[in-house]
């Protein structure tokens, strides 16, 4: 990856970090923690790899992204608002009444968003769904998931695994968000979904492990994928909370929001390194 | 009017080979998919995968995920059909119906065969009972109920020209085919008049039909002139017909393969007792789990047949 290429990315990764936070505070409710697991997933995928328009949000050859882990969508929301698919400060109407920013994502409200979820491994079934009408229609559209790790205890993320691997889905990339965390503390103690990688291996999926916060690491392993002629997942080892000191690695922070002075502190945190990066990117 | 076929001597068809054969035949006219979940055979469904296997998906035991891959693929502009047992396509994939395809208002067909207690010897684990009062408490979701053969293949492209989710309830038992297939014109969401009457009407849903016309001649030896109204859309249900019947007998026994609560019994109900409360009967599953047994030794012992509604209808009189 080119070091122009890179310096855009992080900067749009910094600024999905502070979206979402300001997303999450002004709903006083929503997930920090997972959101800003998946910046650099979501900044690489809307900033740099995915066939979308804004101005056409539902042109049949896009690609499409489903959130499987849903409640993540402050990420999404703020790279479809960066995007242009609609205005930035509606960013600060989540999860309020009236508002097309869901407190998880709707595509039926918001232009932008190719499938409804929220209810844990419904989605990665959504994201198959697609990828076998495409397959099976001739569409060359790609389907990119993300799920999480505590999400995997949902038997119905192997029914879909099964899935993909008999019908060898191809066109089809999910990214593992492996932040160790769930609502209730580490997913190992909780309900130990590992070893991820040989249950997918064992479906017929295509597996690389990854540093999630790495764009260079993820543009190999997409890069990669898309030259598999296997289901691809992804496994992104990222830090649950990441960009903020005291959220990072904290199953606190999964679904609460911040109050003032926390808000404070994250911003100062968040938008001090969205300021870095954005310096960087113009000094090249 | 529509034309009655029915009699004594009517040949049997059940409402899934029906719909397996729609499927089929309309599959040549239109572009959908099919999927199933194991039980081709059962449902039907594996004609159309015969012919159209580039469209068809067996989804292996595994409902959930067949359902909200069906969703996926309407998400991807082309309507999708999923059968399985309605206990599975229904009862075990609730909440990716609810999620995955009502509220995002995806277009996709849950057509769930073997319902009710005629599933027959298998026993309670497979027969539903409740999936009419699950499917048409969800919002944004069409329920639809064929009262026989002829029915179920006029509604197949019914549903399919209906934009949207729809739950459509097939059985496994060979039933009486009461119309005409030539002159029979599926109407969704208006209940469907097959005799007039004016002592009581007997609003019928799927395989009761029959059941109720001959409840009808029972009656009418005792000197009771019973209309017989045919709800095949419980969903959105045709409050006009209930009231015009509701108004002009003033005494409803409702008949349903399904449990009294929460399936036509309650939607008719949830109607007359807003608009024109009226004394009712409900002939249907007593809040009960079902048995092992023969379809029709069933029917019988749950009085789920025409000596079942005479008895309701008498009861009001």
């Amino acid at each position: 990856m080119n070091r122009e290429k890179l310096l855009c990315l992080d900067e749009a990764a910094a600024k999905i970090r502070c979206l979402a936070m300001e997303a999450v505070y002004n709903a006083e409710s929503g997930h920090p923690g997972g959101s800003l697991s998946i910046a650099e997933i979501i900044a690489y995928l809307y900033f740099e790899k995915m066939n979308i328009d804004p101005n056409d949000p539902c042109k049949p050859d896009r690609d499409r992204l489903v959130l499987s882990k849903g409640h993540t969508c402050p990420a999404l929301y703020s790279a479809l608002a960066l995007k242009g698919f609609f205005p930035v400060e509606e960013i600060k109407t989540f999860r309020h009444l009236g508002s097309r920013l869901q407190g998880h994502p709707d595509m039926n409200k918001l232009p932008g968003i190719d499938m409804t979820t929220g209810s844990l491994g419904q989605g990665i079934s959504a994201a198959c769904g697609m990828a076998i009408k495409a397959k099976r229609c001739g569409d060359k559209y790609k389907v990119f998931a993300i799920i999480g790790d505590g999400e995997s205890q949902e038997g119905q993320v192997w029914e879909a695994a099964m899935f993909a691997g008999h019908y060898k889905l191809n066109n089809l990339i999910a990214f593992l968000d492996f932040n160790h965390l769930q609502i209730d503390g580490d997913v190992r103690e909780v309900m130990n979904p590992t070893p991820l990688d040989k249950k997918f291996e064992a479906f017929g999926w295509y597996v690389q492990v990854i540093d999630g916060h790495n764009f260079e690491e993820i543009e190999n392993a997409v890069n990669n994928a898309y030259a598999s002629d296997k289901p691809n997942v992804i496994i992104c080892n990222t830090i649950k909370g990441k960009g903020v000191s005291f959220m990072e690695n904290n199953a606190e922070w999964h679904g609460k929001a911040p109050k003032k002075e926390q808000y404070e502190l994250a911003m100062a945190e968040l938008e001090a390194a969205y300021e870095r990066a954005k310096e960087n990117r113009k000094n090249g | 009017m529509v034309k009655i076929i029915y009699d004594k001597n009517a040949k049997t068809v059940a409402t899934r080979v029906a719909y397996g054969n729609a499927l089929a035949d309309l599959g040549d006219k239109y572009n959908f998919f099919v999927l199933d979940a194991d039980l081709s055979g059962s449902t039907q469904t594996a004609i159309f995968g015969k012919k159209f296997p580039d469209r068809f998906i067996n989804c292996g035991i595994a409902e959930s995920n067949m359902i909200s891959v069906a969703a996926g693929i309407a998400a991807s502009g082309v309507p999708a059909f999923a059968s399985s047992f309605a206990m599975f396509a229904c009862g075990r994939a609730y909440e990716q119906i609810r999620n995955s395809v009502a509220y995002p208002e995806l277009n996709v067909k849950i057509c769930a065969s073997h319902a009710g207690v005629t599933v027959g010897e298998d026993g309670a684990t497979h027969q539903f009972n409740e999936d009419i009062a699950i499917m048409r408490s969800m919002p944004q979701m069409t329920v639809v109920n064929p009262a026989d053969a002829t029915e179920a293949y006029a509604a197949v492209e019914a549903i399919l020209n209906h934009y949207g989710p729809v739950y459509m309830r097939l059985g496994r038992f060979a039933v009486p085919v009461v119309f005409e297939k030539e002159s029979y014109k599926f109407e969704l969401g208006k209940g469907v008049v097959l005799a007039d009457g004016s002592d009581v009407v007997i609003f019928a849903t799927g395989i009761m039909n029959a059941a109720a016309l001959d409840a009808r001649e029972m009656l009418k030896a005792e000197g009771i002139d019973a209309a017989v109204v045919n709800i095949h859309t419980i969903k959105p249900i045709d409050k006009e017909i209930i009231i015009k019947y509701a108004e002009k007998t003033r005494r409803i026994v409702t008949a349903e393969e399904h449990s009294v609560i929460g399936g036509l019994g309650s939607a008719v109900a949830d109607v007359t007792s807003e608009y024109c409360p009226t004394r009712m009967a409900r002939v249907g599953i007593e809040d009960v789990f079902g048995t092992s047994g023969k379809a029709a030794e069933l029917l019988d012992y749950y009085n789920l047949n025409a000596k079942g509604i005479v008895n309701k209808v008498k009861s009001l009189f």
